[in-house]
């Protein structure tokens, strides 16, 4: 029940993020995007700006627009506000925030054989190289004469984009529609492809293709919000890292830079050993969300002891 | 200890960067992008 119930909560905080992300629901009916100063801001999470209902910008598609114009190779705005999302949320953010991230959760949830990928974890440095590749390299590598570049990953490889703004948008507006050609083709391949391999396996966007979540990763390690394993109430049965559909094995490491903090290792462990925290001292935890430990669960071991927090 | 240091210093880095880019009209430059339809984005190119 407690689990259930921990499902139906990060739910809330998933759809209720998706909406904050993209609360100008009307502007699906008029075909039109929201223009407001809050545009200004880059949202946490993956969410194309050019979605009619976007309240803010996309961090990844800021990024490129700044260091697409002819004067810059960096963006120090998004970068900061980026650097201040990953140090307090660190991976929090993908199990939680994204808007993308849920969508991917929600195709999970439809019934089908789905496809283990702890055998290609190694894939998960895919993403690292679409970063470097994308954001970093092409932009300086590829301008034209006046030094502009495009944004490469909005424009080749984002499957938000046309979802979330394409699709939307040229159901409503014919001159849009008519535009599209042999790009909107390829990226919608690419969509299609994300859509039926989410169905099959666990987020495999979030895995092996996202550049905001290879950066976030990179904060796990030091984040606000962090993970703890108690060695003293692990039994080492396994359980966590069965479960975990990032496959990670978070008794290894807490702070494993595939972990999207969703708590199902959390709620799995028979002996409550795995806690999600806030931290703001070394030594001092200001919020606990930890399993409480059900002493008449069926799943736990024979001659565990019980702890009650 | 070290690591409530490396998150402090990132805290301090992260305001620094966005401040400068609010200075250097950056902020602009996403207001600019992100209130047209980006047509790289929905695949028109």
């Amino acid at each position: 029940l407690a689990e259930k119930r921990r499902h139906i909560k990060r739910g809330l905080v998933q759809a209720l993020a998706t909406l904050l992300s993209n609360i100008h629901i009307t502007n699906f009916f008029r075909g039109t995007i929201y223009q407001g100063d809050l545009k200004r801001v880059c949202v946490p999470g993956l969410n194309c700006y050019s979605c009619p209902a976007a309240t803010g910008a996309c961090p990844i598609g800021s990024f490129q627009a700044v260091v697409g114009a002819a004067d810059s190779r960096i963006s120090y705005y998004v970068s900061g506000l980026v650097i201040l999302f990953g140090t307090i949320f660190g991976r929090l953010i993908c199990g939680f925030l994204c808007p993308f991230g849920w969508i991917q959760d929600l195709l999970y949830k439809i019934p089908s054989k789905k496809l283990s990928t702890k055998r290609i974890t190694h894939l998960t440095y895919f993403k690292y190289f679409i970063l470097v590749l994308f954001l970093i390299a092409l932009p300086i590598l590829l301008v034209d004469d006046n030094g502009l570049s495009s944004p490469y990953f909005c424009k080749y490889i984002c499957p938000a984009g046309i979802l979330e703004g394409a699709i939307p948008l040229g159901i409503v507006n014919e001159g849009i529609r008519e535009a599209f050609g042999l790009l909107f083709s390829w990226k919608l391949f690419i969509l299609v492809t994300v859509v039926v391999f989410s169905i099959l396996s666990y987020r495999p966007f979030c895995k092996y293709l996202c550049p905001l979540g290879a950066i976030y990763s990179l904060f796990n390690s030091i984040s606000f919000v962090t993970m703890r394993v108690d060695p003293d109430k692990c039994i080492k049965c396994g359980k966590c890292a069965r479960v975990c559909r990032m496959d990670v094995d978070i008794t290894k490491n807490s702070n494993h830079r595939e972990c999207i903090r969703c708590g199902e290792c959390s709620s799995a462990c028979p002996t409550g050993a795995i806690e999600t925290l806030i931290r703001l001292k070394q030594q001092g935890d200001i919020k606990n969300e930890s399993k409480k430990t059900d002493s008449n669960s069926p799943d736990r071991p024979s001659g565990c002891v019980h702890t009650q927090r | 200890v070290k690591k409530t240091m490396i998150r402090i210093s990132l805290i301090l880095l992260a305001a620094a960067l966005i401040i400068t880019g609010i200075v250097t009209g950056e902020a602009d430059t996403v207001m600019g992008k992100a209130v047209r339809i980006c047509m790289e984005c929905i695949g028109i190119g």
